[in-house]
């Protein structure tokens, strides 16, 4: 340790201004940081500083987000073995899932990562962590055999249009990980959505069992085929075809858990989301003339990727709204339009990347109003004496 | 007994060495200095120079902008070094202590004195300083008349002096003539916010008051907390307030006629061997106080509290509005891939370390920042610490980008650096928010003048 400390100190003065390798120094920096934390002390102001910061916070998020993972990488090889009809094994899936995972996140890290550190150098600041967390959570919202082209295309997009053109992290409009979703949506359509594409494979027709469809609870609900759609249990175990890290509800729950214990994670947003699905799904039932519109109100939280909207991507701090007044409103909307747009636009099967996108550009709005009302209450105040 | 008032927002903070309840006597240093950086906003002329001899009260240097505001040297001496900062700024006015002499400012009996007269007595001693207000969390403006006037009779910050204890070591006769002047400042009351478990039979008997209950977490001990939630300052009007013993130099500049500002201090902190309460006087040299008394070489000396106090160096001077010199480690260390492991010996307020584990432990908290400085990410943080009815984070955002009507708005004028320490304390994007709040405040002072 010491040793490292000695080199690094060696190596330093080469990256600093005026050094030859000068133009690889937010690199430099952000690689000391993670190794070291810095001996900055306080100059002003408080002389002493709460021990957790914005690196502490992601990787608290990166632990929830692990669960997932580990049942994604589990699933997609399940999946696959499911769909060729062979024996499932079980650290034969988990390597074929680990195979098919590895690619998507090296990619996705390398091409976020890339870009944060070329502006970190241009405009001379020190690299953020924010995609830290984008980088995993981009690869456990597409589906697994997503070309990486197309992957590495619709990041290096949503990073340099969704996120640093408004100024880097803390200042992006939209979450950086379902702009490069949905880039990929409406982009690759074909490679996006329909039966085939979730299951590992089974789009170069790879997939021999008759009967196994690979479709997706949510496309056989808005088929109105809910005869056909899995169990709940199944759902909640999260043994289904989908996203790779959407499946499992336990495991996001887990997730979830981490988050609002350690107070990562607004739990006010969890909980309104859920709370507006659910609403939505009731509303829904008490109208109800078809089938979709009868299935039990709290499948929709379950099924497809609303758990992991409502944990993951809607309770993103910089994207959501920033009032805690204002969480309340995000999250119930947001959960009553991902909803919404399920059941009653038959173009998306899937509604909480758009409801979740829709709401984030609502936010500000939201968070207005309620500065509003807290400034007319303090007028009202002064007046009423 | 009055209402209580229950806050739930905010933070104890835990830390090691909090002072023992023993008193030890005044230690004369040889040198006091009154620092002109103690006074946000103010532009110091001085009246004298190096080499002429003072008694305690005699002027040093006047207010630019407010002439009427005096400073006034805290003993008798010579003047003997004016030490200045970058830009020629004026740092420390230093006095060489020699003799117990004061400037006889006449024995008062308030009672009989209007309100013209007590002003001017006050500001010709060097004690309206004492006398601060919202808004701005400036020296108080002797042309204005605040609506009320508020003392604080607790101290909730990490490591404060207790109150009760220091009051007991004061003249309860002094501090009831103190609580005499400040109601004839006022044409409203005069309020006393006092802890829930305030035990001292002197603060809750105090005539002449209304009492407030607190109940809380800091900042619960802050006076601009306190403010906003019995009597809140909106647009257009003021409100004063004084530091619990400075109502007691108040009593004294009445009864004695002369300007003695004594005061106790708390020495505390992890790195005090033996963290006690020390008789001594504003602007002392504290040398004499932690002498043979200081655990380890590298370390950072506080005058106030961790939270708001000013760096000051082992020759350094006890700040004019502080009750407490903190003694902690300085935090000048690298450390080895911090931001993963588990921290046991971290304090934060979310559970991101394994610290929550440990419910009763007292922290030895260190200077470092623990990170680098980021834009606003987190959201939702500085509410917790907060008691208030303001967004703290709009506000922060308007001082940013000057925009002086959303500020008035959002309740600048009812807000101090030190109400948002602990926002700043939590902050985990590290943004110096204080400061921020100390530039917002002056530029409302610029633009309302």
């Amino acid at each position: 340790m010491k040793a490292l400390r000695k080199q690094i100190d060696k190596i330093k003065p080469h990256f600093e201004k005026g050094g030859k390798l000068s133009m690889f120094h937010s690199f430099f920096d952000a690689v000391e940081a993670l190794i070291f934390v810095p001996d900055t002390v306080t100059t002003r102001g408080s002389h002493i500083r709460d021990g957790a910061d914005l690196k502490r916070v992601m990787i608290t998020v990166w632990i929830a987000l692990v669960p997932a993972v580990l049942f994604g990488i589990y699933n997609i090889g399940l999946q696959h073995s499911l769909s060729i009809g062979i024996e499932p094994v079980f650290w034969d899936m988990i390597w074929f899932g680990f195979l098919k995972f590895l690619p998507l996140a090296l990619v996705s890290y390398a091409v976020g990562l890339g870009v944060e550190i070329y502006f970190a150098q241009i405009k001379g600041h020190e690299v953020n962590e924010g995609f830290f967390v984008t980088g995993l959570l981009i690869p456990l919202i597409v589906p697994v055999d997503v070309p990486l082209w197309q992957l590495a295309l619709a990041v290096l997009f949503s990073v340099i249009i969704g996120k640093e053109v408004f100024g880097g992290t803390g200042m992006n409009i939209l979450n950086p990980a379902l702009v490069t979703r949905a880039f990929l949506f409406f982009s690759y359509p074909k490679w996006m959505s329909g039966d085939s594409v979730w299951v590992s494979g089974m789009v170069k027709g790879e997939s021999i069992v008759d009967g196994f469809s690979g479709a997706t609870p949510l496309a056989q609900a808005a088929a109105h085929q809910v005869e056909s759609m899995p169990s709940a249990l199944e759902m909640i175990i999260g043994t289904i075809p989908g996203s790779i890290g959407e499946t499992s509800f336990i495991a996001i729950m887990i997730g979830a858990a981490i988050l609002v214990f350690t107070g990562v994670g607004s739990w006010k947003i969890i909980v309104s989301v859920f709370a507006g699905g659910m609403g939505m799904g009731l509303l829904l039932n008490t109208f109800a003339t078809n089938p979709y519109m009868e299935l039990p109100a709290y499948y929709h939280l379950i099924m497809g990727g609303f758990a992991f909207g409502a944990v993951f991507m809607a309770t993103d701090p910089v994207t959501a709204t920033q009032t805690e007044t204002g969480k309340w409103i995000y999250g119930l909307l947001t959960g009553i339009l991902a909803v919404l747009i399920r059941v009653l636009n038959p173009a998306f099967p899937e509604g909480m990347m758009l409801a979740i996108l829709f709401m984030n550009v609502f936010a500000p709005l939201i968070d207005h109003y309620v500065v509003e009302a807290n400034i007319k209450r303090r007028l009202k105040r002064a007046i009423s004496k | 007994m009055s209402k209580q008032i229950k806050l739930r927002k905010g933070l104890d903070i835990r830390l090691e060495g909090k002072a023992d309840k023993i008193l030890i006597p005044e230690e004369k240093p040889g040198r006091y200095a009154v620092k002109p950086v103690d006074f946000p906003g103010l532009i110091p002329k001085m009246c004298i120079k190096p080499g002429e001899t003072v008694k305690a009260g005699t002027p040093l240097f006047f207010d630019k902008q407010k002439p009427d505001i005096k400073y006034t040297s805290p003993v008798s001496g010579t003047l003997t070094d004016v030490v200045r900062g970058e830009r020629r700024k004026i740092m420390e006015v230093v006095i060489e202590a020699n003799g117990d002499e004061y400037v006889d400012f006449g024995k008062a009996d308030i009672e009989t004195l209007n309100r013209d007269k007590i002003v001017s007595k006050i500001l010709e001693s060097g004690l309206w300083p004492a006398i601060r207000q919202r808004p701005y969390h400036v020296v108080a403006n002797p042309t204005e008349t605040p609506k009320s006037v508020f003392v604080s009779g607790f101290d909730t910050a990490p490591l404060s002096a207790d109150f009760d204890f220091i009051i007991d070591h004061l003249s309860e006769d002094l501090y009831r003539a103190g609580i005499t002047v400040l109601n004839k400042l006022t044409d409203g009351p005069v309020h006393l916010g006092l802890g829930a478990n305030t035990t001292s039979n002197i603060l809750k008997n105090t005539p002449g008051v209304e009492t407030h209950y607190f109940k809380g977490p800091h900042p619960a001990g802050n006076i601009g907390i306190q403010i906003h939630h019995i009597d809140p300052v909106n647009k257009g009007e003021v409100v004063w307030y004084v530091n619990l013993q400075d109502v007691v130099n108040l009593g004294r500049l009445f009864a004695e006629g002369v300007y003695a500002p004594e005061k106790i201090v708390a020495l505390s902190g992890p790195e005090v061997d033996k963290p006690r309460y020390h008789r001594t006087r504003t602007g002392a040299l504290i040398s004499t106080i932690i002498t043979n008394n200081i655990t380890s070489d590298n370390v950072r000396y506080i005058s106030g509290n961790v939270l708001t106090g000013s760096k000051i160096e082992s020759g350094g001077f006890i700040g004019f509005y502080d009750s407490s010199i903190t003694v902690i480690p300085e935090g000048n260390h690298h450390e080895f891939f911090g931001w993963i492991m588990p921290g046991l010996n971290k304090f934060s307020i979310s559970r991101t370390f394994l610290t929550w584990l440990m419910v009763n432990k007292n922290y030895k908290l260190d200077t470092n920042f623990h990170g680098g400085e980021r834009a606003f990410v987190m959201t939702g943080q500085y509410e917790k610490v907060l008691p208030m009815d303001i967004h703290p984070m709009q506000l922060l955002k308007s001082i940013l980008v000057e925009d002086i009507d959303r500020m008035e708005q959002l309740g600048i004028y009812e807000i101090a650096e030190e109400d948002f320490a602990l926002c700043e304390f939590i902050c985990s994007s590290k943004i110096e928010i204080q400061s921020i709040v100390r530039t917002g405040l002056d530029l409302m002072v610029r633009e309302m003048s």
